[in-house]
């Protein structure tokens, strides 16, 4: 957590109810993170798993096609991951926020 | 010892073990009996996700269709764990913080509406009785394959043991009966898995064994040929669609493909049984930890999964095809016996041929693969033991998980709020234990007749929890302006517009081919649709009704921040 975070301060200075503008920005940082993650989300899944499988599978990822690999295999470590960076990155944000 | 002592053996064990944790969790008030007194951690309770969500169906079926599909099984490894990402990152979180006891009871008071309540009500009851007659159903299956009981007693003595700790325990005995049960069912898929992927790819990882290349020894294929181009290769000469390829004569269309794994993947976020789990932590932030941990222990299983189909499918064919009957492997004659496999020697050379042309001799029930795949493999007995074990545990933790969303949504959305609101706590819980014992014994009375259209209605379950609960709960909780009148025509449309299609495609019209279907989206893909119909129309008649009162947006404003979620008790 970077020690010149303004928010900081604000979120410690007013413990039961946030500041109107502490709130807009805690839920601000949170769309804007949730936005990335369900990018990757749709484009891994939908994407490579299933609209671009066909010239993806003219890879090969050792003995996998490589679409097939992101349909059957690939996706769902992706997945894993992505609730991983959200649950670490709200994490910290509810610290810097003072909402944890 | 013989494959039946080792099931009577390792079977008893398990059900000792899941009655000894009822007895221990005992529960006496609601907040214990509906949510675990919220004490659950959060590993512990991604463990339990990982029960109530991989059902008989995960557990027997999956890998079998999957093995027959090839490329389009992804609809359902996609399908039902990227729900997961949509429910860590749009659902788990706030409804922790918003707290109470089922999800309906936050659509009613979202929205400030107990017919809102009751139309969440009524269709997380009819969600979940359409699942649980499955998982009764799979208990008798299990039972009468392996301990040669006949399925409806095998049904009975499944049901006797739910009611003991769902009634008893309620949520905190299904909670740890749960925990258990994963460990019992993972293992039980692992180890089968391991053996074969060792014993045909040189590699005890399936994940990678699947990629890798045949060992030598392998009837009919040279060594070191990737397992994948030998199973396109024998698909080819037996005239399947490759198995690896996505868009070809005889497999789903694109479309269809991505509209059923957005169904399953939107349904599986709304499923009711699976929403409860996110009120038994301890916070909002354990919420999103706990869906990451349910989704590693899924994820453990439904990346074997695949593997185990390639596996089987290989196997299938190299010991089948071109064998001449009297030299078939024991297995075959015992599979034959239940029906579930069956040569037809139709060309009378006695020597069994495996096509997909017309001179085709064998039938195989998809549903086998997974309980055949140890003896395929030649196994030790402890094995096959083992699988049965852990297929009932699948069976059974997906049961007692539906029986208490459907005793929820009995004794607290229709009775407590709407029917007796002056119910005391004690009463309540008399109640919910009641229609905890009623439902169970409903779904044993469907275990028991299975209902024709049990397979046909399953497509319900997703469709309509994707049509339905979705749109209102992620409506909810992102706009202060969806409407009471938005949410509530918004949820009618997208149920009518799905369960009309559905039973117009499933129950009037079977024979309808995909040319007649919506843009060649099939009935089990519907829901995605159905659910872009929802939001549509919740939010055009939210522009043109009043906006919601002040306390319900304050409630919003409330529910985004993880801090001070209500402890059970002050409910």
């Amino acid at each position: 957590m970077p020690p010149d975070e303004p928010v900081q301060d604000q979120g410690q200075a007013a413990p039961p109810g946030l500041t109107e503008q502490g709130r807009r920005a805690y839920w601000r940082a949170n769309l804007r993170l949730m936005a990335v993650l369900l990018a990757i989300w749709f484009t891994v899944s939908y994407g490579l798993g299933i609209l671009l499988v066909e010239p993806l599978n003219q890879v090969r990822l050792g003995g996998f096609p490589l679409g097939f690999w992101f349909a059957q295999q690939g996706s769902i470590y992706v997945f894993v991951v992505l609730i991983l960076v959200y649950a670490v990155a709200m994490d910290r944000l509810d610290r810097r926020h003072g909402v944890q | 010892m013989s494959v039946q002592t080792w099931t009577y053996l390792l079977v008893g064990i398990t059900f000792a073990l899941y009655i000894g944790i009822a007895i221990w969790s005992r529960v006496a008030s609601t907040a214990g009996f509906y949510v675990a007194g919220r004490g659950v951690p959060a590993v512990a309770n991604g463990m339990a996700t990982g029960a109530d969500w991989m059902s008989a169906a995960s557990f027997l079926s999956m890998a079998g269709l999957i093995s027959f599909m090839g490329y389009s099984g992804a609809i359902y490894l996609m399908g039902w764990t990227g729900g997961y990402v949509l429910l860590a990152l749009l659902l788990a979180p706030y409804l922790r913080k918003y707290g109470k006891f089922t999800t309906s009871e936050f659509v009613g008071d979202r929205y400030h509406s107990d017919a809102a309540r009751l139309v969440a009500a009524a269709c997380t009851i009819f969600v979940s009785f359409t699942y649980i007659a499955g998982q009764m159903r799979g208990v008798g299956v299990v039972f009468s394959r392996f301990l040669e009981v006949d399925v409806d007693r095998g049904v009975y003595i499944g049901t006797a043991l739910v009611f003991f700790y769902a009634v008893m325990g309620g949520m905190k005995g299904i909670t740890y009966t749960q925990v258990a049960q994963y460990c019992v069912l993972i293992v039980a898929y692992l180890v089968p898995a391991i053996a074969i992927s060792s014993q045909m790819t040189g590699n005890p990882i399936p994940q990678l064994g699947f990629g890798g290349t045949m060992q030598s020894g392998q009837a009919g294929t040279p060594a070191g040929v990737f397992l994948l181009e030998t199973l396109d290769q024998l698909h080819r000469e037996l005239g399947f669609p490759e198995y690896t390829a996505a868009w070809v004569a005889g497999k789903k269309s694109m479309i269809d493909v991505f509209a059923i794994t957005l169904a399953l993947m939107v349904g599986t976020a709304g499923l009711p049984h699976v929403l409860i789990r996110f009120y038994t932590v301890r916070s909002a932030r354990a919420a999103r930890w706990s869906a990451l941990w349910a989704l590693v222990f899924i994820g453990l299983l439904y990346t074997t999964a695949p593997a185990v189909a390639a596996f089987a499918r290989v196997n299938l064919i190299q010991t089948l095809d071109g064998k001449a009957y009297s030299e078939l492997p024991q297995w075959f004659s015992s599979w034959e016996t239940t029906g579930l496999l069956v040569f037809e020697d139709k060309d009378g050379d006695g020597v069994l041929r495996y096509s997909a042309g017309a001179d085709n001799e064998l039938t195989v029930d998809r549903d086998i693969m997974v309980l055949a795949n140890p003896e395929i493999a030649e196994l030790p007995a402890w094995v096959v033991a083992l699988v049965a074990a852990g297929g009932l545990a699948a069976a059974l933790s997906t049961a007692a998980g539906l029986l208490l969303v459907i005793a929820s949504a009995i004794s607290h959305d229709v009775c407590k709020s709407v029917l007796l609101p002056k119910l005391s706590a004690e009463r309540e819980l008399t109640i919910a234990r009641c229609a905890a014992g009623v439902a169970v014994v409903i779904a044993a009375y469907f275990g028991v007749n299975p209902p024709g259209f049990v397979a046909q209605v399953v497509a319900f379950a997703f469709g309509l929890a994707a049509s339905s609960f979705f749109p209102v709960l992620v409506l909810g909780i992102f706009t202060k302006t969806t409407t009471k009148a938005g949410a509530i025509s918004g949820m009618l449309t997208g149920i009518l517009f799905t369960a009309s299609y559905i039973v117009w495609f499933r129950l009037l019209q079977p024979d309808a081919g995909s040319d007649a279907w919506l843009f060649g989206i099939s009935p089990e893909g519907i829901g995605a649709v159905g659910m872009l119909l929802n939001f549509a129309v919740a939010l055009v008649v939210s522009r043109f009704t009043e906006p919601p009162p002040q306390e319900v947006q304050d409630l919003v404003e409330e529910i985004r921040l993880p801090r001070a979620a209500p402890a059970a008790a002050e409910h």
